[in-house]
């Protein structure tokens, strides 16, 4: 992402009179303004395509385990919580609205819509990453966390975990396989940590961006920034749809 | 009923206008929105049945569905140019080719020697 | 006698124009805050050849060590650790960002006649990335070293080595953003910046080989970083995806290693393949024959890599069928390297040929490379890999492609655009002889380990059988040889920085918009932005153009 250049000084112009020739963030090395636009905004997909490629590791090795390792997959998969994971789904969905809304209103100028998008986007994802560690406690209770005094208690004895068991009936897997549950949970806590990675990144940057749109960064016509970090958050949410699918929904029966 | 109006001339020019930068007005977005959130109900509605070796596909499927509509709109790649089509395109394809060759070594390794 | 294109302004008024980008602004921070792509290739150049000199060192010690059957020099586990930083150093701080980083940050604005790359503080931001992965790298050897091989394979680098892997490991993925954050910025210029009348069909064949090797760059790039993340967590904290106590599966590393790793052979050579378009058609005056096809194949080697890395793992347990398929699909990959062969020979063919110095590398690496690429054939295929593969047939191979292709192009653009780098020519007599030296070097060096390989020397011992010392012994000669063969470039270069005779704009005559603009280069490379009215390498249009120069200075 190209950083923006005296981007505040935009923000006291009063209409585009003087400079609409040279608008102040116009680097030296561009023609023209719709020139830089373009170029940054290639380049953050050319980004995104990276991020699709480090994610398709991991998705590489889930899909591959899951196969070799089907009964573990589907016990440990028994082990999340479905209410938890839709509530976040909807969470990050009304987000990644929300900063489009932001986007609009970066690129249409109004000022207070933008901050309010991006508020209300910042806001859910901290809802976001809060339930998600309501989650994580739930697993590090259970001593699911890979690696850490790994229990196997929920698999060998399945009617010892009683809320998962009213709900899923599962029958106790045999000793080698209960182990295998330690790779579905290291998918786990690998997946959904690396998009909570980039979700706390990306809430960062948004409350840098609110700090500098109140002030009017973002809406006298260099909405760069404001459109690539709207294709970084909802690419974000497009890795925890996949997630959402591949982690809670696909090994429930 | 306007969106859908806006949605049409959209198309109408996406022809010419490619390079000009095109703004996505609120109304797509709501109905985005709104068949984001339809999705997300069918799919979890979906996984409480029983459907054997269906229940995968109709999982990604619809997540697919549902990525495809946040590329298209949310990231405006409907009203991009050919060139932003083509990455995508692109990560989509190396990503498959990823996913495909290993998982055909990992197949293929059951099927045993020759 | 030799026929030659060289021509240089009259010595005796010729001066280096006072204002350009080496002089516009000086102090050490106006270097290391510098957004300028021409400063940041040399910033790169500079630190790529520091580490070239580590890596060559390290090498140095194991021919040493090879000299002798018996592990005399070195313990075997010093050996280990001494081959492996060798390759991390020589991969992922050389060859990797050889060429891209130092001759296409300076030249593809140039070429493309832009004023700057689209994202000069990324560029900046690539180079510190690529210091900060160095200096981890350099701080590994220090604290000890690590003897995983290059290659980090599981479960040795997870479970059974206690040397640094996870500092190793950081400093790879470090280096592997600098080297991200280079393709991205390339294939942004190369979209956006191109000046009016710049076509796809009318960029210099050098852009497009880099225009290839950034799109493996981004591509390919993330899925070792993340393999490397796997790598570190499995170490520190014991998850299970390669562990096979576990049920990980340590093959399904490789795949993510070899995902890169495959392709990565492929950024280090096709800008290096870049080089040698431009040399070839400029010292032979004539249009690269068949321009098209050496364009799309660098853009066909680039998609074909990303089909055919299993073939690094035919011994190692994928299934049979996986073998069968990869090795088929590898065979593709011949098809565009020898298209490229083919259209530089038919480029040689009737052209007016002068052999200055980067000529004599460009033929260095068309002879090796074949040589390289034609026993690339030999380990695709299934059944002879499995003979050769982890012997020095190997060894011999990539450092026939890596060294004798790739150094040899690297050094023949230096050569080649030292002129426009500096405003000073190299000397030329002794520059030749470097060439003819290195050449005759690398021969001695690595084609006896062909011959070792078959016999079936196996690679990563310190130690082997007296029988094969003869060969071991031509190999450690050579290597002195090719050592100096490789300092006097540093002699001479460093020299001609202030006694070099003045080069002119264009001392070569050649065709590319970089050639038609002062030595060294303005900062903003242009007074105003080109219009490029020709296709590219037309030498008519060059003689059209000096026409008028003369015209107008006589009227």
């Amino acid at each position: 992402m190209p950083d923006s250049t005296a981007i505040a000084h935009g923000a006291h112009e009063t209409g585009s009179n003087t400079h609409d020739e040279h608008p102040p963030y116009l680097r030296h090395h561009f023609e023209s303004t719709e020139q830089q636009a373009d170029a940054a905004g290639f380049a953050m997909w050319l980004f995104l395509l990276t991020e699709v490629m480090f994610f398709g590791g991991l998705f590489t090795a889930y899909l591959i385990y899951r196969n070799w390792y089907y009964p573990a997959f589907v016990s440990g998969s028994h082990q999340l919580n479905v209410v938890w994971g839709t509530l976040n789904t909807l969470v990050l969905i009304i987000s990644s609205f929300t900063m489009a809304m932001g986007v609009w209103c970066a690129e249409t100028g109004r000022r207070r819509g933008l901050v309010l998008s991006l508020s209300l986007t910042l806001i859910l994802g901290l809802g976001f990453l809060g339930i998600k560690s309501i989650e994580y406690a739930e697993k590090i209770e259970k001593h699911h966390v890979p690696g850490f005094h790994y229990s196997l208690q929920s698999f060998l004895d399945p009617q010892s975990d009683r809320a998962v068991f009213s709900e899923y009936h599962d029958k106790p897997l045999m000793l080698d396989m209960a182990r295998h549950t330690e790779v579905y949970f290291s998918l786990y806590f690998l997946m959904t940590g690396m998009h909570a990675l980039h979700m706390i990144i990306g809430i960062g940057i948004l409350g840098f961006m609110i700090f500098r749109a109140r002030a009017g960064a973002y809406t006298s016509g260099h909405v760069t920034f404001v459109e690539n970090f709207g294709l970084y958050w909802h690419f974000v949410d497009i890795i925890w749809i996949y997630l959402f699918a591949l982690l809670y929904l696909i090994s429930r029966h | 009923m306007s969106e859908q109006i806006e949605l049409g001339e959209h198309q109408h020019h996406d022809e010419q206008d490619e390079d000009a930068h095109h703004i996505v007005g609120p109304g797509v977005y709501v109905i985005i929105l709104i068949a984001l959130l339809v999705g997300t109900a069918l799919t979890v509605w979906a996984s409480f049945i029983d459907l054997g070796p269906w229940n995968p596909v109709i999982a990604l499927a619809i997540a697919t569905t549902k990525a495809t509509l946040v590329v298209l709109f949310f990231m405006h790649v409907k009203y991009s140019t050919k060139l932003t089509k083509l990455t995508v395109g692109a990560g989509i394809f190396t990503f498959l080719t990823l996913v495909s060759l290993t998982l055909a070594d990992y197949i293929s390794r059951a099927w045993g020697s020759w | 006698m030799s026929a030659t294109i060289v021509s240089l302004p009259d010595q005796s008024t010729a001066r280096i124009p006072k204002v350009n980008y080496l002089t516009k602004e000086n102090g050490i921070l106006s270097w290391l805050l510098t957004g300028d792509h021409k400063r940041i290739a040399i910033l790169y150049l500079i630190s790529l050849s520091f580490f070239f000199f580590i890596g060559g060192a390290l090498a140095g010690l194991i021919r040493l060590e090879l000299l002798t059957p018996q592990t005399d020099l070195m313990a075997t586990d010093t050996y280990n650790k001494v081959f492996t930083m060798h390759g991390v150093i020589m991969i992922f701080f050389f060859l990797v960002p050889s060429v891209p980083a130092t001759l296409g940050n300076f030249l593809i604005p140039l070429m493309i006649g832009a004023k700057d790359l689209a994202l000069p503080k990324i560029n900046l931001l690539s180079w510190y990335l690529y210091i900060a992965g160095g200096i981890l790298a350099i701080y590994t050897m220090a604290a000890g070293g690590v003897d995983t091989g290059w290659t980090f394979t599981t479960p040795l680098s997870t479970h059974y080595v206690n040397t640094n892997v996870l500092t190793t490991g950081l400093a790879v993925f470090i280096a592997g953003f600098s080297s991200i954050f280079t393709g991205l910025n390339f294939i942004v210029t190369i979209h956006k910046m191109r000046c009016p009348g710049m076509t796809w069909f009318r960029l210099p064949l050098f852009v497009w080989a880099h225009y290839a090797a950034s799109i493996l760059m981004v591509l390919a790039t993330p899925v070792v970083a993340i393999a490397i993340v796997l790598v570190a967590l499995e170490r520190t904290i014991g998850i299970g995806v390669f562990d096979p106590a576990k049920g990980g599966d340590p093959i399904l590393f490789q795949h993510l290693f070899w995902f890169y790793s495959h392709p990565a052979v492929y950024i280090m050579i096709l800008p290096g393949m870049g080089v040698i378009s431009e040399t070839i058609s400029t010292f032979s005056r004539k249009r690269v024959f068949g321009y098209t096809a050496v364009a799309f194949s660098s853009v066909a080697i680039a998609v074909f890599g990303f089909f055919v890395w299993a073939h690094h793992m035919f011994i190692m347990g994928i299934s049979n069928y996986a073998v069968l398929v990869f090795s088929l699909l590898t065979m593709l990959v011949a098809v565009p390297s020898a298209i490229k062969i083919f259209n530089w020979t038919f480029t040689l063919y009737k052209g007016s040929i002068t052999f200055e110095t980067p000529m004599l590398y460009t033929f260095g690496f068309m002879g090796l490379f074949t040589i390289g690429g034609l026993t690339g054939v030999f380990l695709g295929t299934s059944g002879t890999d499995i003979h050769l593969t982890e012997t020095y047939f190997i060894v011999a191979h990539f450092h026939f492609v890596m060294v004798g292709g790739m150094l040899m192009a690297f050094l023949a653009g230096i050569h080649f655009w030292w002129p426009k780098m500096t405003g000073r020519m190299y000397p030329e007599k002794i520059s030749q002889l470097a060439a003819v030296v290195t050449f005759i070097g690398f021969n001695f060096t690595f084609f006896p380990q062909f011959i070792l390989g078959t016999l079936g020397m196996p690679r990563r011992y310190a130690s082997y059988p007296p029988e094969f010392q003869v060969l071991n012994v031509f190999s450690t000669a050579g290597a002195t040889i090719l050592g100096v063969g490789y300092l006097l470039p540093v002699l001479y270069l460093t020299w001609s920085l202030k006694y070099g005779a003045i080069a002119g704009n264009n001392p070569w005559q050649a065709t590319g918009l970089e050639w038609q603009v002062q030595s060294p280069p303005l900062t903003e490379n242009f007074t105003r932005t080109p219009i490029m009215d020709h296709e590219a390498y037309d030498y008519e249009w060059l003689e059209r153009q000096k026409e008028k120069e003369v015209t107008t200075s006589a009227g």
